[in-house]
């Protein structure tokens, strides 16, 4: 046994600690709560609904043989449960509990993984900040006063801290690696159509992706070959079996990264840019090329999104109407409850986008927006395309910027979607992404970014390793690669 | 592309969403913004692209026998404001109807 606490081990080595009877899955779900949880879930706010009581409920019923046997993890509330509220970070749902598990969550529980509980995030994952949940905002655990990012910021700032080793989120233009880069911890949005979305809170249905947050990339790899594959529920999947990740620790030797350096010249952080040179050079000691070139600049993503994204989402919200779950404004007529009840109960984002979305589609408009983003949309993926045909990977920020103040940007739609400008490409485009921490910049977690052609989560997880000894935050060497220290402060 | 207020309550109706006087004023500003950014897809020639039409090239469909799987009534309408006897409560929709 090692000689640190459970909640600071990788989940793989939880796992085998489980499978061999060496460890109990109830005290290694209560690991995090018992440890950090108990110190500092109370200031960052990462949980929106978990007690000792389902944890133990759980871990009782968890497979001691699975590959993530006894692993604790959180999940962003969008993700249907049978034993916990799903809320969106909405007052809209009410306490409604949802008549199934949805699949992630199923196979999860199959390979002996306990769920611990839901975590906080933007109201229907709307948001670049958690700071539009309906129930508070998450605090990054590295500085209270900053955003953990969003919008799946509470599971990401739960890994950060300590809580679990592994959470799962939710990505449509950036909520998994934004909030990842800002938390320190990694953050994949797979291929589109590689994890099933059933039971996943739809928000936009051509983007929508679940991720996965850990600290290790090999965690990552553990719970990409649990979740990914063939679900006859989600009709999006992709045809054939997923990729085969187990080669992660491979190295990337012979790689061609993409270095679209043009991206950076301006508006970008200097600490992002010295991430970037550390990785770039990271990766070119381990045996892999840089291959510069211009790329496309992010607006254009961000335009394209902001239409696409909203359109979506306006026709996904419309079954929010007091009818048959959630809450339920006052009123003697239907058309009237249906908007008492909107109205009441979203949130000013989310009114905000399904104002936009509605717009963009309305009659008269649809081919001055919607349509023109469609063939944006194609633009932009030929662009990732033909990168891909020059180099097998892309490097490049996950964010602008090192993670911003509390109610620095609510008050500014644009501020707030501009901060996505890197991250959401690859779902347009349908590709996975990675965001990798590339350790500290005054005191404050640094990203970049991995993104690869569809079906490329091998080769992401390969140059993510070779980045993990010079991005890690936190930590202290070990024998099971690394285990993890709080470096935060108070 | 600027939306006023009435537009923007034009909008809010087709959304189905009730808002303040108040709120109208701020979205109407707000949409306009995020629209004339929108407008810098203009710079791209866009003219002769295809339309991307998002459904997988080979969508997974499954064979269209049952499952066994149903959601009864009851568990159909738990989460409801308001049921009775195994159906949603709604107000009136069609009023002074003969029986």
């Amino acid at each position: 046994m090692s000689a640190t606490a459970t909640w600071q081990r990788p989940a793989r080595a939880i796992a085998a600690d489980v499978r061999a009877g060496r460890l109990a899955p109830g005290d290694a779900a209560e690991s995090g709560f018992d440890g950090p949880g108990a110190r500092w879930e109370h200031d960052v706010h990462a949980t929106l609904s978990t007690d000792a009581a389902a944890r133990s409920r759980a871990a009782a019923k968890a497979p001691k043989e699975g590959r993530l046997a006894g692993v604790p993890v959180l999940l962003k509330d969008n993700l249907c449960t049978l034993d916990h509220p799903t809320t969106c970070g909405s007052r809209i749902l009410g306490s409604w509990r949802s008549p199934y598990d949805a699949t992630v969550v199923r196979r999860l529980r199959e390979a002996g993984a306990v769920i611990v509980g839901k975590g906080n995030m933007d109201e229907f994952a709307m948001g670049s900040s958690t700071e539009f949940s309906a129930f508070g905002p998450t605090r990054n655990p590295f500085d209270l006063a900053r955003v953990p990012g969003g919008s799946s910021g509470g599971p990401a700032a739960a890994v950060a801290y300590g809580l679990v080793p592994l959470a799962l989120g939710s990505d449509t233009g950036g909520s998994v690696r934004q909030p990842a880069a800002f938390c320190g911890v990694l953050g994949l949005k797979p291929t589109y159509g590689r994890l099933s979305r059933y039971g996943l809170v739809a928000f936009g249905s051509s983007l929508d992706q679940v991720g996965i947050f850990a600290r290790h990339v090999g965690d990552v790899a553990e719970a990409y070959v649990v979740l990914a594959g063939a679900d006859p529920f989600d009709a999006s999947m992709r045809e054939g079996p997923a990729p085969d990740v187990s080669a992660w620790d491979a190295g990337v030797a012979g790689l061609r990264f993409g270095w679209p350096s043009n991206l950076w010249k301006d508006g970008v952080d200097e600490a992002i840019v010295d991430a970037l040179e550390r990785a770039a050079g990271a990766l070119e000691r381990a045996g892999a090329t840089r291959v510069p070139f211009e790329f496309l600049p992010g607006a254009f993503s961000v335009a394209t999104y902001y239409l696409l994204a909203t359109a979506e989402a306006s026709s996904n919200l419309a079954r929010f109407d007091g009818v048959r779950y959630g809450h339920r404004a006052a009123a003697d007529e239907l058309s009237a409850l249906y908007a008492r009840t909107r109205g009441e109960g979203f949130g000013p984002e989310v009114r905000r986008r399904i104002l936009l979305g509605t717009y963009a589609l309305s009659a008269g408009y649809h081919d001055q927006f919607y349509a023109k983003a469609q063939r944006a949309r194609t633009r932009i993926a030929r662009e990732y395309a033909e990168a891909f045909a020059r180099c097998d990977l892309l490097l490049m920020p996950t964010t602008p910027t090192p993670p911003f103040k509390l109610g620095e940007k609510t008050d500014d739609p644009l501020a707030m979607y501009l901060s996505d400008v890197f991250t959401i490409g690859a779902n347009l485009a349908g590709i996975p992404g990675l965001s990798v921490p590339m350790g500290l910049a005054s005191g404050l977690p640094v990203g970049v970014q991995l993104l690869g052609p569809a079906d490329a989560e091998p080769v992401l997880l390969r140059a993510a390793r070779a980045l993990e000894a010079e991005g890690r935050v936190g930590d202290i060497p070990t024998g099971y690669e690394w285990e993890f220290t709080w470096p935060g402060k108070r | 592309m600027a939306i006023d207020r009435a537009e923007a309550a034009r909008i809010a109706e087709l959304a189905r969403l009730s808002l303040s006087p108040e709120e109208l004023d701020r979205m109407a500003i707000q949409l306009s913004n995020v629209l004339e950014f929108a407008a810098t897809l203009d710079q791209l020639s866009l003219g002769d692209e295809p339309l991307t039409v998002f459904a997988p090239p080979e969508a997974a469909l499954r064979k269209d026998e049952p499952d066994g799987r149903t959601l009864d009534a009851e568990t159909a309408v738990a989460n409801a404001p308001e049921a009775e006897g195994g159906f949603f409560l709604v107000p009136p929709v069609v009023e002074d109807l003969e029986p």
